[in-house]
């Protein structure tokens, strides 16, 4: 069969890095073709280039259909049947749903006039083809990040689609929908539909792939056929090494101690109801539940985000009531936000910027103004500590690999030296060997006497790096285990039963 | 668990308040009744009529300027665009009025316009430098260039025929007293741009385009977009509109001079965003610029009307621009909050 797409000879230098270097890679059609690999290892380049919007070096050979293509831009790349689902998902926030699934198959086509029935139509079509149900006239920009992923997803299925490419799609969807988007992606299998699917989550991958190419470092270490592969050898292919958990225990048994933080029957309406728990130094406490049962409500009521209706918050033994996030954070407590794109940092400012803005105060010298000096070392530190991949530490956030950005946010709030930090999906779209070594860093943190809120979906990720998990639903706790004796089946069960 | 997007039974009331310009309208009322009270020479059709067209040439500016903030930018050189094919076509007039009409005049004015608008586009596209550079440049460049050449004369003593549109009127009322009044062709001739530049943004996939590229451009480009060619549109057709103006200008004062349009720019950028577009890109709607456009010629008429000193005009206009993109920002707020409650029993 002749392959869909070919690439030969493919390199990408950009001022001081290398992402890509002579990657060899082809699809067939009705294959699933997943791309894995560290953070930065050049996966979205790739797909980039494919795209039409960034140009490879020169000597590569590109052929789609057969087809060698030179210097193509994003609109041939659509004409010849390529979607894309982007990882920063690339919607219009100003446009409606219906708009922002429709619109660009209406630019292809070449049409001068909108007809909204239509664009209502193609939307309609394109959401009952993957089972989901969105507001088509509400704004995208005012839809939560989870549906705003279907939106990209929903875009990509239109009626002409030839290969369809997805960087990590699946980053904040839930398991329900995870599935219904994987039994798609077979299902256009079957319609001799390409799929090339990018995704950290090694499980995922393993579930759906024909072939699988693994990419370290800007170089393909090979292509494989799935059923060859295991997550062990997975892992091993991607970082070069093997990785193993040991169960987290806090350095003093939490019962000497005082509680850091207490929560005494939180509520706030709209967002959860009577929320109870203590949080000792050296603790690592998991959050987990569905998306929408008021974790990240609760952690930003915490934070001082919103006000609780009632309930009461007492830190290091005393009740407070954080006005601002600014109180919060002198009070010694730190927040890492679940949507680091729009929250956590500023894209276009460098990354050494960006790691010391909440910690200026501490960069001053005796006159009072910055230290160039001071700042310049706790930059090289935070940048050496959690091994964030950059050429420079001027180079804006932006042209960062995704786990690497999400390693930045985490710099800025450790750099704030908290008694508390709260961490809200810490590791969403971050490879395995990242997200092991973010685990290190939060468990040598708590070590250190930190008392840490890991929030996450993923129960094996909560099970193996907590000492207690709480499971919440509806805004409620609704039950909470001693992680070392619980199975990820134990937790499934407790939030399937609450859905009953 | 559900999580709430929208209410089902929306009502029509609850929808017209979601949008902005059910509170420039409002505004519009107030400000009216307040007038109409201490002087009611406000609220009769000579006035209202009299308005229409005086400011139909901020009108037509603000339709351009619609177009530019929408895509994500802002073109300041608009009046001296318009200074520049004013004096086009005010020297035309005078050398060989005659071989001209009124179609004629506003092509070569639109055209020259077009033109200069273009060269915007290109330095902002090839360039990559902001449009509020850009255009403060090309802004001092094409005034300066203006002032050199015409040095700074005054024209007027146009023909006859071209005199005659300030009185032509769509349709006409006579008063008591004699005087008539009634819908100006110059005002129709704004309304008229108002629906074409309406049925662009709404019902075409270019004013679509026009709106994705101000919500996200590097989203644009991805999904096919050619930005090129949507900034030489929204340059170009602002540079139409800078054109358009000058006629509308040289109809109503029979005169062209050069300072009379430069200085200006951020009356009417006030006035588009008044209307409810953002500087940021993206949003902006006509019947939202034409409020707004309303709402600065009614301050302005009826704080005449009412003797109060014209320096407080500016307060007035600056506290009510604040007040109304602050109060624009609160809404969005309010709404991205409730968009994320949660069902719980
Ligand atoms: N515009 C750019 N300018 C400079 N460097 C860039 C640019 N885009 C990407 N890079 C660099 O190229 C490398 C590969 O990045 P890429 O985004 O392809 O990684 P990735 O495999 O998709 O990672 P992730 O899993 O984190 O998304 C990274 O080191 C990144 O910093
Ligand atoms: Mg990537």
């Amino acid at each position: 069969m002749e392959p869909f797409l070919s690439l030969s000879n493919v390199s990408k230098h950009y001022a001081g890095v290398t992402a890509l270097k002579q990657v060899d890679f082809e699809i067939n059609p009705g294959e699933i073709h997943c791309l894995v690999g560290e953070n930065g290892s050049g996966k979205s380049t790739l797909i980039k280039i494919i795209s039409g919007t960034v140009h490879p070096d020169p000597g590569a050979e590109i052929k789609i259909a057969g087809e060698v293509v030179h210097g193509a831009q994003a609109i041939d790349a659509i004409h010849k049947g390529i979607q894309i689902i982007y990882q920063d998902l690339s919607l219009f926030p100003n446009l409606t749903v219906a708009e922002n699934i429709a619109l660009s198959q209406v630019v292809a086509s070449r049409s001068h006039v909108v007809r909204w029935k239509t664009l209502d139509r193609i939307a309609r079509e394109a959401m009952a083809r993957i089972k989901v149900h969105l507001p088509l006239d509400a704004l995208v920009g005012e839809i939560s990040l989870a549906e705003q992923q279907l939106v990209a997803i929903c875009r990509a299925f239109t009626s002409d689609v030839r290969l369809l490419i997805m960087d990590e799609p699946t980053a904040s969807l839930t398991r329900k929908e995870v599935d219904a988007l994987l039994s798609v992606v077979q299902e256009m299998q079957a319609r001799d539909i390409a799929t090339i699917f990018v995704s950290h989550k090694l499980d995922e991958v393993l579930r759906v792939a024909d072939r699988v190419t693994v990419l370290r470092d800007g170089h393909k270490v090979g292509t494989y056929p799935s059923g060859e592969l295991n997550d062990e050898k997975l892992t091993q292919l991607m970082t070069g090494k093997t990785v193993t958990y040991v169960p987290y225990t806090p350095p003093q048994s939490p019962e000497t101690q005082e509680p850091v933080l207490e929560v005494r029957d939180l509520s706030k309406r709209g967002y959860f109801k009577n929320v109870s728990f203590q949080l000792y130094p050296g603790e690592i406490v998991g959050l987990t539940g569905l998306l929408g049962s008021g974790r990240t409500e609760l952690a930003l009521a915490l934070f001082g985000v919103h006000q609780p209706d009632s309930g009461e918050t007492l830190f290091k033994g005393r009740p407070v009531r954080f006005r601002s996030i600014l109180e919060a954070m002198r009070n010694g407590l730190g927040y890492v936000p679940e949507d680091r794109l729009t929250q956590g940092l500023v894209m276009n400012q460098a990354v050494g910027k960006n790691i010391t803005l909440t910690i200026l105060d501490s960069l001053r010298n005796s006159a009072k103004l910055l230290d160039p000096r001071k700042v310049q070392e706790s930059i090289q530190r935070w940048v050496k500590d959690l091994a964030i991949k950059v050429p420079s530490v001027e180079s804006p956030v932006q042209t960062l690999s995704g786990g690497n950005q999400q390693r930045v946010v985490l710099a800025k709030w450790i750099a704030t030296n908290p008694k508390v930090l709260i961490l809200d999906g810490p590791t969403i779209g971050i490879d395995i060997a990242a997200k092991f070594a973010i685990h290190e860093i939060i468990r040598e943190l708590a070590h250190r006497g930190l008392a840490i809120l890991l929030i996450s979906d993923e129960i094996p990720e909560v099970l193996q790096n907590t000492n207690r998990l709480l499971v919440m639903h509806k805004g409620y706790v609704a039950g909470e285990f001693v992680s070392s004796q619980t199975s990820v089946k134990d937790v499934q069960e407790l939030i399937d039963h609450q859905d009953q | 668990m559900t999580i709430k997007t929208s209410n089902a039974g929306v009502t029509v009331i609850k929808k017209l308040f979601s949008r902005h310009e059910t509170f420039v309208f409002l505004a519009i009322v107030i400000f009216g009744l307040i007038i109409t009270v201490v002087n009611p020479d406000f609220l009769t059709l000579e006035n209202v009529f009299d308005l229409l067209k005086s400011y139909a040439l901020m009108g037509t500016f603000a339709v351009g300027m619609l177009f530019v903030l929408i895509s994500g930018g802002i073109d300041i050189s608009f009046t001296a665009i318009a200074t520049i094919t004013g004096y086009v076509i005010a020297v035309l007039l005078l050398q060989n009025g005659e071989q001209l009409n009124i179609v004629s005049v506003f092509a070569i004015a639109g055209g020259v316009g077009v033109l200069l608008g273009i060269i915007n586009a290109l330095i902002i596209y090839y360039f990559n430098i902001p449009s509020i550079i850009t255009t403060i440049a090309t802004l001092n460049i094409y005034y300066g260039l203006l002032t050199v050449i015409s040095k700074g004369k005054w024209l007027y003593g146009f023909p006859a025929w071209f005199g005659q549109y300030t009185q032509m009127y769509v349709f006409k009322f006579t008063a008591a007293n004699g005087t008539s009044y009634g819908l100006s062709v110059i005002t129709a001739f704004w309304f008229v741009l108002m629906l074409i530049a309406w049925f662009v943004l709404r019902y075409t996939v270019l004013g679509r385009s026009i709106y994705a590229m101000g919500g996200n451009s590097a989203s644009a480009k991805r999904a096919g977009f050619n930005l090129l060619r949507l900034n030489l549109f929204v340059y170009g057709f602002m540079g139409l509109m800078a054109g358009f103006g000058s006629v509308i200008q040289a109809l109503l004062v029979q005169t062209v001079a050069p300072n009379s349009l430069v200085g200006k720019e951020l009356d009417v950028v006030a006035a588009v965003v008044l209307g409810g577009a953002s500087l940021t890109g993206g949003t902006g709607s006509v019947l939202g610029t034409f409020l707004g456009v309303v709402l600065i010629a009614i301050m302005g008429n009826g704080l005449t009307l009412m003797r109060v000193p014209a320096f407080w005009y500016k307060v007035v206009i600056g506290t009510v621009i604040l007040i109304s993109v602050g109060a624009s920002a609160y809404r969005r707020k309010v709404s991205a909050r409730r968009r994320t409650i949660i069902e719980v029993e």
